[in-house]
């Protein structure tokens, strides 16, 4: 299999900048440049991987190792330090599903905007769009406002949306826990569905149980490193030792 | 099972304005959603974009035109004729700079939550603020017609031209100079109020309320050609030829070679400006995802 994606040894640092004004900034040249105006932190630490088209990889680790800035990486809203990351084909997230939703737009004008920012075209969102509704179960309320939606329907909405995108490689970001237990059954066989058509899909959860159904290959991240990269039973067991 | 035939990209770089080109589909549902939104729960709706403008006009027409005299009337045989028109014509030109380059200083900040988590050209919410910009200017430019056809407005195909050509100077200068400030607040938010003030200043550095000829007279040639130097002064004398010019005798003189030469001039110093944002704009993105 071809590969999808692939880092190679990328480096990110953070700057915790402590200023955000000119004044300030000023205030610190003069006065020597005593003490740090900014405080870096290693987000990525010389990581590489490769994902091959069709796998489902998990990765995992605790809070802050750096799985969400790997990911931000293969999706392109962040720029490596040092390092390449190359993708083939169209990337889509489902990264914090309805983060391009509007509440003063009807869920129809939503679908549309959504749509596009995910990379869809007109045409692709007209020939998907009963779809979209459908899966979202969503029905008449199609054309009220989102804000009047309850928030299990505006999630179902959002990640309706992002699953239809039907991009090459997908990225899913802590979402699975998107509304109630119907739903979410729903949920997780669309996405075992893609893993089993063949797409490639990245996830990141602190669902174990959940990973290790969805995903059969898992790396563990800690602290910015890459310590574990194998089957994804191992993964699991080493990272709950 | 779908294999990609595709090569290995990198993401997240972006390919600038040309990239805006290729996703106008967007860029269209953006600046359709900035429409909707922003008059949304007001009674009066759009009619806002003709009120708020209207009412500035008769501000300043009876502070400067009346009570400053320069409108040209009996006892004020010096003060500009149609001084009404003259006023409106800048105004409404001033006023789509105004807000295309205040939308555009404050897009990226404004859409740090998306620009955060999906990549997408981040030049769209620039040249999308510009462009709501244009759809707010529409309504205005009707009244200034229909306030010019009451006139006795009788514009050439040429004039009209000329102000097509003003029309589009202001707007690169305004894509350009909002990319620069757009990014660079992401990384100090002092631009925001950095632009607020060069707003103040433009108003009052291209002649809206007063005539080209009392700058001549003041600061002389060389200062003159200075204040020429900037495209909005351009842009402005140029609606003033289409649409105020064509209200009176024409015995009013424009500035000397302002077709011929400020017009090119003002176009190169836009385009140049756009160059320099976008340029800007382009190293600093980079980092607007941890920035924000």
């Amino acid at each position: 299999m071809p590969t999808a994606i692939e880092v190679k040894n990328i480096n990110k640092q953070f700057v915790l900048r402590h200023t955000r004004s000119i004044k300030e900034a000023i205030v610190w040249l003069v006065k020597g440049r005593k003490g740090d105006l900014s405080e870096k932190f290693h987000a990525l630490h010389d990581v590489s991987l490769e994902i091959d088209q069709g796998e489902a990889v998990a990765l995992l680790g605790f809070n802050g190792s750096g799985k969400s800035t790997l990911l931000k990486h293969i999706s392109g809203v962040m720029v490596p330090d040092s390092g390449t990351v190359r993708t083939r084909g169209r990337v889509a997230g489902l990264i914090e599903v309805g983060a391009g939703f509007h509440h003063d737009l009807s869920g129809r004008d939503n679908v549309y905007l959504n749509g596009a920012i995910l990379g869809m075209t007109e045409e692709q969102i007209n020939e998907r769009f009963d779809s979209i509704v459908e899966f979202a179960e969503i029905g008449k309320f199609i054309d009220t406002e989102v804000k009047f939606y309850s928030s299990g329907m505006y999630l179902r909405l959002a990640f309706s949306v992002a699953v239809h995108t039907d991009p090459e490689v997908f990225l899913v970001d802590e979402i699975l826990a998107v509304g109630d237990e119907p739903f979410q059954k729903k949920c997780i066989e669309k996405i075992q569905e893609l893993a089993a058509e063949g797409k490639t899909l990245v996830v990141v959860s602190h669902d174990l149980d959940l990973v290790s159904r969805i995903c059969d290959r898992g790396i563990l991240l800690e602290r910015g490193n890459i310590t574990f990269d194998g089957p994804i039973e191992q993964a699991v067991a080493t990272l709950r030792a | 099972m779908s294999v990609s035939t595709e090569e290995l990209a990198r993401p997240g770089v972006g390919g600038g304005l040309a990239e805006v080109f290729r996703t106008r589909f967007l860029l269209k549902l953006l600046v359709r959603k900035e429409l909707k939104v922003r008059y949304r729960g007001s009674v009066l709706g759009l009619l806002w974009s003709y009120v708020k403008p209207g009412v500035q006009f008769i501000v300043f027409y009876i502070a400067l035109g009346v009570f400053l005299g320069l409108e040209n009337s009996p006892r004020n045989p010096n003060g500009l004729p149609n001084y009404a028109i003259y006023l409106f014509s800048g105004i409404v030109l001033i006023n789509f700079f105004t807000e295309a380059l205040g939308n555009a200083s404050r897009s990226i900040v404004h859409n740090g939550g998306l620009i955060k988590k999906i990549y997408l050209p981040r030049e769209l919410f620039p040249v999308a603020s510009v462009w709501v910009s244009a759809v707010h200017f529409f309504p205005q430019l009707v009244i200034l017609v229909a306030a010019c056809v009451f006139a006795g407005w009788h514009p050439s195909v040429f004039q009209l031209a000329a102000a097509v050509g003003g029309f589009a100077i202001v707007g690169l200068l305004a894509t350009g100079l909002g990319l620069l400030f757009g990014a660079v607040n992401v990384y100090f938010r002092d631009s925001e109020n950095f632009v607020d003030m060069l707003l103040m200043v433009a108003t009052w550095a291209s002649p809206v309320m007063y005539a080209w000829t009392m700058v001549a007279d003041k600061l002389g040639q060389f200062w003159f050609t200075v204040y020429q130097f900037n495209p909005i002064t351009v842009g402005v004398e140029s609606f003033h030829f289409a649409f105020w010019l064509p209200t009176t005798d024409g015995s009013t003189p424009l500035p000397p070679n302002l077709l011929q030469f400020w017009m090119p001039v003002a176009l190169l110093v836009s385009a140049g400006v756009l160059l320099v944002g976008q340029a800007t704009f382009r190293r600093l993105e980079g980092r607007f995802a941890q920035e924000l």
